[in-house]
């Protein structure tokens, strides 16, 4: 009797110690707790993580601190440019940031990047071997690929009659006023770079002024420039369209499934957004484990349901829950559906400060308003008049006290 | 001599305070605008403001129009105030602060959603099928009027508040003398109230109008594409375009501007060799 009460005893525990490893992370053992109790600086894009509960996924930094005891200071930022000049001026330390391909190749090459090797990683196998070696970072030194994503033409069919095809349709007066135009650079040029049959990645002078010219006749058609307000104004439909990122398309669709998505016949960017440390990072051995867990199937597999990207993570994409998202053809587009795609590189010096000043061109373009200078006018007038009517009174009391005193 | 002693020491907090947080970053403000990207002298930084004129233009425009609005919604708000009993007077003063509990940014992105063209002034408005607007109700967002009223709608407590202290402060024997001697209403306005709460107006003025002229958020988020104001132009160059240079000059441009209109206003609120300037 008591043999067999013992027995289950240990069968139940056995049970439920497999029971507990199933549900946890690959190589529990590796993170060790030598880093319990540190902080480690997260700086990653807006709405770029799971961070909930909701609906069987899970809160990747609370996971994390669990697992570890390293606890996660997650900051976000807007831009490539917002976070490059962020970590090249110094002001802030960050222990892992996860940058597109283009500007990684470019912090690389003025040394803000950590060496690493990422075989260390008990996780890095998992990654697609089509991402490794990539342009950006040839020998795999400095980033580990996060998502893969392309940028495409989100539309609501409501207010959208026809099905687009091209980019043009963003120039068309029909819809002034109810489109919307990503308000970074490099993405904006993007658009007409691909209607003039223009590479990305030129330094063409006269290419980058045919640009600027397009974006300036655009302005007055426009809504607004936005980015993370994105959501807001094509959920509400508010505007009618925007080029945007393919995963951000995936959580609006969600929200508001009037809305469309197609890649423009003349062609999109594609990237890569991928982890790498800094060189200022504070905790190397910490970001290197936040990078693991990163690539653990399971926090993989939340992640690329809760962000919409495609996922460069074998684990995901063999996954039996994953397998409607694997289908669809605006995330992993096959043969057939593959648009023309491109890859922003870095650019000379001379080239970005070009960009920089064209893209403050575009945006002071149409700022005259003739009624500010009759504003001015009127007002001016008016301080003239008053301040000259108060001397003549002054005067004229001066006067009158000389009379009296004189009297 | 130990007076002197005690009030150094009682400065000294603010003195460093100052120096490092105001005089400090002002010198770093001259320094860029003054070099190169490379750290050389050069004056390329403050020669290139000549294209930005019209859009500094436009900002002042815009934050003078918002501070004339305040202070006309202000001025007599707080002379009622003033004038009310002490436990009022408390409940007011907590409705005026009430939305300065809330963040800037918050309080402008609700804003926006208020004023979309599908936001929820409009969806109400096309809800009660006004007569005659089976289309767009109100076109709010995205024009100068919805940035002016995102100006007054986040800084018109720093009008009301100096406005306030003053108009407490005058004395209303005063007010009863000029009314015995038969002064009319608007005479009482003009000779008695105006004048002694002209440093209230001052100091209101200046409270709105900084920062108004060099807002940028407001103006992103209420104003959309059809114009930038020239806070937003110097976030951009510290932000995207990674030139502090121009945006120190810039910068350090609008300052001198601003003190301009603050010394034209001054003349205004003219302090004493000027004796009765409103008259």
């Amino acid at each position: 009797m008591m043999k067999k009460l013992l027995f289950t005893l240990v069968t139940l525990s056995l049970l439920f110690a497999c029971c507990f490893a199933a549900s946890a992370y690959e190589n529990e053992a590796w993170y060790g707790e030598q880093n319990a109790g540190k902080v480690i600086n997260v700086f990653n894009w807006g709405e770029y993580i799971s961070d909930t509960y909701e609906d069987g996924m899970l809160d990747v930094n609370k996971e994390f601190e669990k697992l570890t005891g390293i606890h996660v200071n997650y900051v976000t930022f807007e831009s490539n440019e917002d976070m490059y000049a962020k970590i090249k001026n110094g002001g802030a330390s960050y222990d892992i940031i996860i940058p597109s391909d283009y500007m990684i190749e470019r912090m690389a090459k003025e040394g803000l990047l950590q060496q690493f090797d990422p075989n260390e990683l008990p996780n890095y196998h998992y990654i697609d071997r089509k991402y490794l070696n990539m342009y950006y970072d040839p020998d795999n030194s400095y980033s580990v690929p996060y998502n893969v994503g392309m940028v495409g033409l989100i539309y609501n069919t409501k207010m959208v009659d026809e099905t687009p095809t091209s980019w043009k349709i963003m120039w068309d007066e029909k819809y002034a006023g109810k489109i919307l135009m990503i308000d970074n650079p490099r993405d904006a040029f993007a658009i007409p770079q691909k209607i003039l049959g223009y590479s990305f990645n030129s330094t063409d002078e006269k290419e980058l002024a045919d640009v600027a010219q397009m974006l300036i006749d655009q302005k007055p058609l426009l809504q607004s420039y936005v980015m993370d307000e994105v959501f807001n104004k094509m959920e509400s439909g508010e505007a009618a369209m925007v080029p945007y990122y393919v995963g951000d398309y995936m959580i609006m669709h969600d929200v508001n499934p009037d809305l469309a998505f197609v890649y423009p016949e003349e062609g999109v960017n594609i990237f890569v957004d991928a982890m790498c440390i800094p060189k200022s990072a504070k905790n190397i051995d910490a970001a290197k484990m936040y990078i693991n867990f990163l690539l653990d199937p399971e926090i993989a597999l939340t992640n690329a349901w809760y962000i919409g990207y495609a996922s460069p993570n074998t684990s995901v994409l063999e996954s039996e829950d994953y397998e409607e998202m694997a289908q669809n053809q605006f995330l992993y587009p096959d043969e057939e559906h593959m648009p023309n795609v491109e890859y922003f590189h870095n650019l000379p010096q001379e080239t970005l400060t070009r960009f920089s000043q064209l893209w403050n061109e575009i945006k002071l373009a149409g700022g005259t308003n003739v009624r500010v200078y009759v504003g001015f006018g009127v007002t001016a007038f008016v301080i003239v008049a008053y301040l000259s009517y108060t001397a003549v009174q002054k005067r004229r009391r001066e006067k009158w006290y000389d009379f009296r005193s004189s009297k | 001599m130990k007076n002197s002693l005690t009030k150094k020491i009682v400065a000294a907090p603010y003195l460093l305070w100052a120096a490092i947080f105001i005089i400090v970053p002002l010198i770093f403000v001259v320094y860029y605008s003054l070099v190169d990207a490379n750290g050389s002298f050069s004056l390329d930084s403050i020669r290139s403001i000549g294209k930005y004129s019209d859009i500094m233009l436009n900002s002042i425009w815009l934050g003078f129009v918002a501070t004339i609005i305040s202070l006309l919604i202000a001025y007599p708000l707080a002379y009622i105030m003033a004038r009310t009993t002490k436990n009022m007077q408390r409940t007011m003063m907590m409705l005026v602060m009430l939305p300065m509990w809330m963040n800037l940014l918050i309080r402008t992105y609700s804003l926006m959603i208020l004023l979309q063209d599908t936001g929820i002034i409009n969806s109400l408005l096309g809800a009660i099928h006004l007569p005659g607007a089976n289309h767009l109700q109100f076109h709010m967002i995205n024009t100068r009027g919805a940035v002016i009223l995102g100006m007054v709608y986040n800084y018109i407590p720093y009008m009301i508040l100096p406005l306030y202290s003053i108009m407490a402060k005058i004395d209303y024997g005063l007010i009863e003398a000029a009314q015995d001697l038969g002064a009319s209403k608007l005479q009482v306005l003009r000779k008695i109230i105006l004048p002694l709460s002209l440093p209230g107006i001052a100091s209101g003025f200046t409270m709105v109008f900084v920062p108004s002229v060099s807002t940028f958020y407001i103006s992103k988020k209420l104003g959309g594409s059809t114009f930038s104001l020239i806070g937003d132009i110097i976030e951009m160059q510290f932000k995207s375009a990674n030139n502090y240079n121009l945006g120190a000059a810039l910068s350090l441009i609008l300052m001198v501007l601003i003190l301009i209109c603050m010394a034209i206003m001054n003349r205004f609120t003219g302090d004493d060799d000027d004796g009765g300037v409103l008259i």
